[in-house]
């Protein structure tokens, strides 16, 4: 038996398996209210930490930004860039925009890395009939979870401010902010899959999150940047989310860019779905 | 309950699993021993539906893991190498976030929970965070987890490494009821006293290889003699002794610490050793096991 075996292996070397293609099927997930349970537990175990901080961001952001800068831009611009609007109007939706972005990366990094490498429940997931798009549609929908109630916060704060002029306008740059949030948290979600360590993330944070969240038009119209810079802008779904969510609280919105942008952060999402998928099934099914 | 022809693994260019006929029946306890790197767990692996078939076939409960991977999981229980508990989450709510996974309601999932902790004994652990157990009583809650489906079929991947004597015996013990209620089982180990007690049928496996398959008697008597002597005579002298003892058994083993005489009558053997004039430094006889097999089979001791 063991001797066939080996001539065998002369014969016909082992094909590789690492580049096993997923059927389309293997990306639409179907079991994932199964995991309910296992996400409310952990929320109910956590969300004392963030409760705090979705609370305490945006009102330092908008006292600093809002309220102090806003104060000094709005007095020394006669005939400014931004037309009739007042500063914290302007930056208001950029700053849910760019809360949704940063809470996205945030929690598809860290917390995604230890179901794979320090807490390991991706892998007791996996030994169930859950499957590998199950799974990771399970970390998905909490992370949309936590983006929706920091977002949700966030716009409270805002309205408390004054900073928005309707409550539709702002409830539609809400569920843009969901699907910003989505179109970062696919993508992101794919490469802590694939990331040996954590060290990565750092470089992620410092080099992706940091720039995109100063050049995304969310404090001052890129056009006053040079065109290298918002071509790259352009890029970024940060600034489809900001231009989208902006029009949308300030009534300015028209259907032709508002389409454009939602079919951006669409794409975005999609394709940080499949890298999401492979990468996840590169762990767990390998 | 499983059939495999054939079946092969390959990571990149490494061949974990290089061509494997199984077979094992329901009700029976069936083992795969042989030291780590042998390509056991990949085996498991793949027959707990997670990891793809590189060649060859495999069926498991009559179903492709290919095409059927959920259906084949929801009726396993898997009890992994590596514990993957909540270690944040309580006893109590590891188990019945674990029976959600097979779509079990709230009500049975909570039922089953209390059921198996009563199993396993640790029923006044309940509230405790899994963090606090001692290593035995995490391997028992992994064991307990891997039954919340009432499997048809239950993996286990080396259940008691590193556990001390006597939390393997309370496993042992669990398991041994479980067998008793008609679970069929399927472990890996390298522990050869773990597959005496257990195992009704055995491969042993090195290097992505089966080399030997039967119940651990057969094994025993097929590869080895009944009785072995054991000699030392302080190191860097066995190798010497072993020429003027090599007749008096029908093998004989060098290792670095000792001398293995394979022969029917032990005691028989170590007088005429004495009669020789021979004074070995401690001498014991005993009754052949798995791992003289597993020495005859590759010339390597199970756990080096």
């Amino acid at each position: 038996m063991n001797q066939d075996a080996a001539v065998d292996g002369v014969a016909a070397p082992a094909r590789s398996t690492d580049r096993r293609r997923l059927r389309w099927d293997e990306f639409v997930p179907r079991l994932v209210p199964r995991l309910t349970d296992y996400w409310v537990t952990v929320y109910k175990r956590t969300w004392r930490g963030s409760v705090i901080t979705s609370f305490l961001m945006p009102f330092l952001y908008l006292t600093a930004m809002g309220v102090g800068l806003g104060s000094f831009v709005d007095k020394n611009s006669a005939s400014n860039a931004l037309g009739e609007v007042s500063y914290l109007a302007f930056i208001a939706p950029g700053l849910l925009a760019t809360t949704a972005m940063q809470a996205a990366v945030g929690e598809s990094t860290y917390p995604v890395m230890a179901g794979f490498k320090w807490q390991r429940f991706f892998y007791s997931m996996a030994a169930t009939p859950l499957r590998v798009a199950d799974v990771a549609a399970g970390q998905l929908a909490f992370v949309a979870f936590r983006i929706t109630l920091t977002c949700a916060v966030f716009l409270g704060v805002l309205a408390a401010y004054g900073a928005l002029a309707g409550v539709l306008g702002g409830l539609a740059a809400l569920a843009v902010s969901v699907l910003l949030g989505l179109a970062y948290a696919t993508p992101m979600m794919g490469l802590s899959a694939r990331l040996k360590n954590d060290s990565g993330f750092s470089l992620v944070f410092r080099l992706g999150l940091m720039p995109m969240f100063l050049f995304s038009g969310a404090f001052f119209p890129i056009s006053q940047l040079p065109e290298a810079i918002v071509w790259i802008a352009y890029l970024t779904p940060i600034w489809h989310g900001v231009e989208l969510s902006r029009s949308l609280t300030l009534g300015t919105a028209s259907w032709l860019p508002a389409l454009g942008h939602l079919a951006y952060l669409l794409a975005w999402f999609l394709v940080g779905w499949y890298y999401c998928v492979t990468g996840f099934a590169k762990k767990l099914s390998s | 309950m499983i059939v495999a022809r054939g079946l092969r693994k390959s990571y990149g260019s490494f061949e974990a699993v290089k061509g494997i006929d199984v077979e094992v029946h329901q009700g029976e306890a069936f083992g795969f021993l042989g030291p780590n790197g042998a390509g056991k767990s990949s085996t498991m692996r793949m027959i707990a539906a997670v990891s793809p078939v590189t060649q060859g076939s495999l069926e498991i409960l009559g179903m492709d893991p290919a095409t059927d991977g959920s259906a084949i999981r929801a009726r396993l229980g898997v009890c992994p190498q590596e514990n993957t508990l909540d270690n944040e989450l309580t006893v109590f709510d590891n188990l019945v976030v674990y029976g959600r996974y097979f779509g079990l309601s709230r009500a049975e999932a909570s039922r089953r929970t209390e059921e198996l902790l009563d199993f396993v004994q640790l029923t006044d652990k309940g509230k405790a965070k899994v963090d606090d157990l001692s290593g035995g009583m995490k391997r028992r809650l992994t064991i307990a987890r891997s039954l919340v489906n009432n499997p048809d079929l239950l993996l286990l991947d080396e259940p008691t490494t590193g556990l001390d004597p006597q939390a393997r015996h309370q496993l042992w013990d669990r398991l041994f009821r479980l067998k008793q209620q008609g679970v069929t089982l399927v472990l890996t180990t390298h522990y050869m006293d773990e597959a005496e007690q257990l195992c009704d049928r055995l491969v042993v496996m090195d290097k992505g290889l089966i080399v030997a398959a039967g119940s651990p008697l057969q094994l025993i008597r097929e590869h080895s003699t009944r009785e072995v002597l054991e000699l030392r005579f302080g190191v860097g002298d066995n190798e010497s002794m072993a020429a003027k003892v090599l007749d008096l058994a029908d093998r004989v083993e060098v290792l670095p610490d000792r001398l293995l005489l394979y022969t029917d009558d032990g005691e028989a053997g170590l007088v005429a050793v004495h009669d020789r004039g021979l004074r070995p430094l401690s001498s014991l006889v005993r009754r052949a096991t798995l791992e003289d097999v597993f020495l005859r089979l590759t010339g390597r001791t199970l756990v080096d």
